[in-house]
């Protein structure tokens, strides 16, 4: 050794750059972690029901004296619930976006937006408490049915909280749009209004469906909200009936569960996992797509 | 004049639709305060549950909020910025770039209740912590590890890569630069993301309903995270759908209204004050 001060700050250098190394991997070792954990927690209960039994069954009886664990009302209400609350929310995000990034003077854009970033602030629970002392009563008195506490309700409440994602990630879209573009448009003699729908609209429509999945997402990951307005029976679907989606299967049982019928929770969890995986690629195909 | 009568409607469209997404916050906001001011006592604010009394207070409720709080941060800002850092200043090859950052995207994609279900299962059940404090803090750490990481990120971007260039010709390591050059920049980023964080574990319940418990014990910070407890909101999901207290339920969503609107308000002036440094240098 020549020289022990350098190769004493090789050494130094070369343990930091292993923490940091080790610190930039974590996140790619707690997917794994969480990946791992639902996959080694969620198949015993697959194996012992049975594949199909479990994804196709209508019936779920977790605890009667013959249980029947079919999870099919879970994935079908959490797709009716998912797409209701896109039906409603996609069009008022949309909307709300070209009108703050496009049209809106700037002080009412920082005005709106702050209203936006407060929306995408309030925890769910108070949504679902809202929702359970307001949603809840009126759809009962307006249609008549004994309970108001429904889909139908779950999916207004959904609609309201995937607003602010919609929104934001839109605006971005939108702003990215080139000005040359819109200049163009105007030089031709188009208004502002049909610049914005005809020609930055298409222009953005990677990062607006970017947007749109991201939504997706939300709404079917969102579980104490959706808890507190639903309902909470294991009903196949219906609009105004009361309905338990993939999300609030697993809360609502988990206290109290055990043997067969706790591992079957860990597989509804698998099950919804598998679902946000493959959004989570759609979302990254459009953005990555919206970038180029 | 069919054209003049579309562009009418598709701007009235825009405008109603942001009237409405307002007009929703503004009944949100008057709604539950209106309902929840009234419900608000000095008692209820400062007493702890009394079964003997059937008093309710949510004293505890809102010390297991600052310490999960606490207990979060001290977990998440180091490995966010340690993540960021390597992101930005060590990693040259592409594709692991690539591969961190998916991660990092599939972890905010995750929703809380798997992570409630893995915080479960991996620091409840294998690491033998049972349902505490800390570990609904260390699932809410997986949690906001992608938030805290990306303003960090985003912050050291922003860091002019002379200033390194400069530090290296002064013949300083790797370290040296970090340390010196580029950490002390970072700190906007990691205010933003502390930020960002609070917002999100105040509203967070579904992951701390099996992590954290429902717990009313008055306890001190260290105690506190060994034991049970209930955060502000998981005792508001549990007044109100279990026991159907609603005026206590009003009472802490009207508390929680509040301080969401502390940390927006927070964070909007905060970016503002950052990018105007920004500008000047």
């Amino acid at each position: 050794m020549k020289n022990p001060q350098a190769f004493e700050q090789n050494l130094i250098e070369t343990i930091i750059y292993i923490i940091f190394l080790f610190l930039g991997l974590i996140t790619v070792g707690f997917v794994l972690l969480i990946t791992v954990y639902l996959v080694i927690a969620g198949i015993p209960a697959i194996r012992e029901i049975g594949i199909l039994n479990f994804l196709f069954n209508t019936k779920w009886a977790s605890t009667a004296s013959e249980p029947s664990f079919g999870i099919l009302p879970f994935i079908l209400t959490s797709v009716y619930g998912t797409a209701g609350a896109i039906i409603l929310g996609v069009p008022v995000g949309f909307l709300t976006s070209v009108y703050l990034a496009k049209l809106a003077p700037q002080k009412i854009r920082t005005i709106v937006s702050g209203a936006v970033s407060l929306l995408a602030g309030i925890p769910s629970v108070v949504y679902g408490l809202v929702g359970m002392m307001v949603l809840v009563p009126s759809i009962r008195k307006f249609f008549h049915i004994p309970d108001g506490a429904s889909l139908f309700a779950a999916i207004i409440v959904l609609a309201i909280m995937i607003l602010p994602s919609i929104i934001n990630v839109s605006i971005t879209a939108l702003e990215a749009v080139p000005r040359e573009y819109e200049d163009a448009s105007l030089a031709l003699g188009a208004t502002p209004v049909e610049t914005y729908f005809r020609v930055s609209v298409p222009a953005a429509k990677s990062g607006i469906a970017a947007a749109v999945v991201l939504g997706v997402g939300r709404a079917i990951g969102e579980a104490m909200a959706v808890m507190m307005v639903s309902g909470n029976a294991p009903n196949m679907p219906e609009l105004f009936g009361s309905v338990r989606f993939l999300t609030t299967a697993v809360a609502s049982e988990m206290s109290y569960s055990s043997g067969l019928q706790r591992q079957a929770l860990f597989s509804i969890a698998l099950v919804l996992f598998l679902f946000i995986m493959l959004i989570n690629a759609a979302l990254n195909f459009f953005l990555k797509r919206s970038k180029e | 004049m069919k054209r003049k009568i579309k562009i009418a409607l598709l701007r009235a469209l825009c405008i109603v639709s942001a009237a409405f997404t307002c007009a929703l916050v503004l009944f949100l906001l008057v709604y539950i305060l209106a309902k929840g001011v009234p419900n608000i006592s000095w008692e209820l604010l400062t007493t702890k549950r009394s079964y003997m009394t059937g008093k309710i207070g949510i004293l505890p409720d809102i010390l297991n909020t600052v310490y999960i709080i606490v207990a979060t941060l001290i977990f998440v800002l180091p490995l966010g910025v340690g993540a960021a850092v390597y992101l930005t200043e060590y990693a040259k090859n592409k594709r692991l770039v690539a591969v961190i950052e998916y991660a990092a995207e599939t972890l905010s994609g995750i929703p809380s209740i798997i992570y409630g279900l893995v915080g479960m299962l991996f620091f409840c059940q294998f690491l033998g912590m049972q349902t505490s404090l800390l570990a609904g803090a260390l699932t809410l750490v997986i949690m906001n590890l992608p938030t805290v990481m990306r303003t960090t990120q985003e912050s050291l971007k922003t860091v002019p890569q002379s200033y390194r260039e400069g530090a290296f010709g002064l013949g300083a390591g790797k370290w040296r630069v970090i340390r010196t050059v580029v950490l002390p920049s970072c700190i906007d980023g990691v205010i933003t993301g502390c930020i960002l964080s609070v917002g999100r574990i105040l509203g967070e319940s579904a992951a701390l309903l099996f992590t954290a418990g429902t717990a009313h014990a008055l306890n001190g910070f260290f105690d506190g995270l060994r034991s049970s407890g209930s955060t502000l909101t998981v005792s508001l999901y549990m007044y109100v759908k279990e026991e159907g207290e609603f005026g206590v339920g009003f009472a802490i969503a009207a508390i929680l209204m509040v301080l969401t609107l502390l940390v927006n308000l927070l964070a909007m002036l905060v970016g503002r004050a950052f990018k105007r440094r920004r500008n000047y240098e």
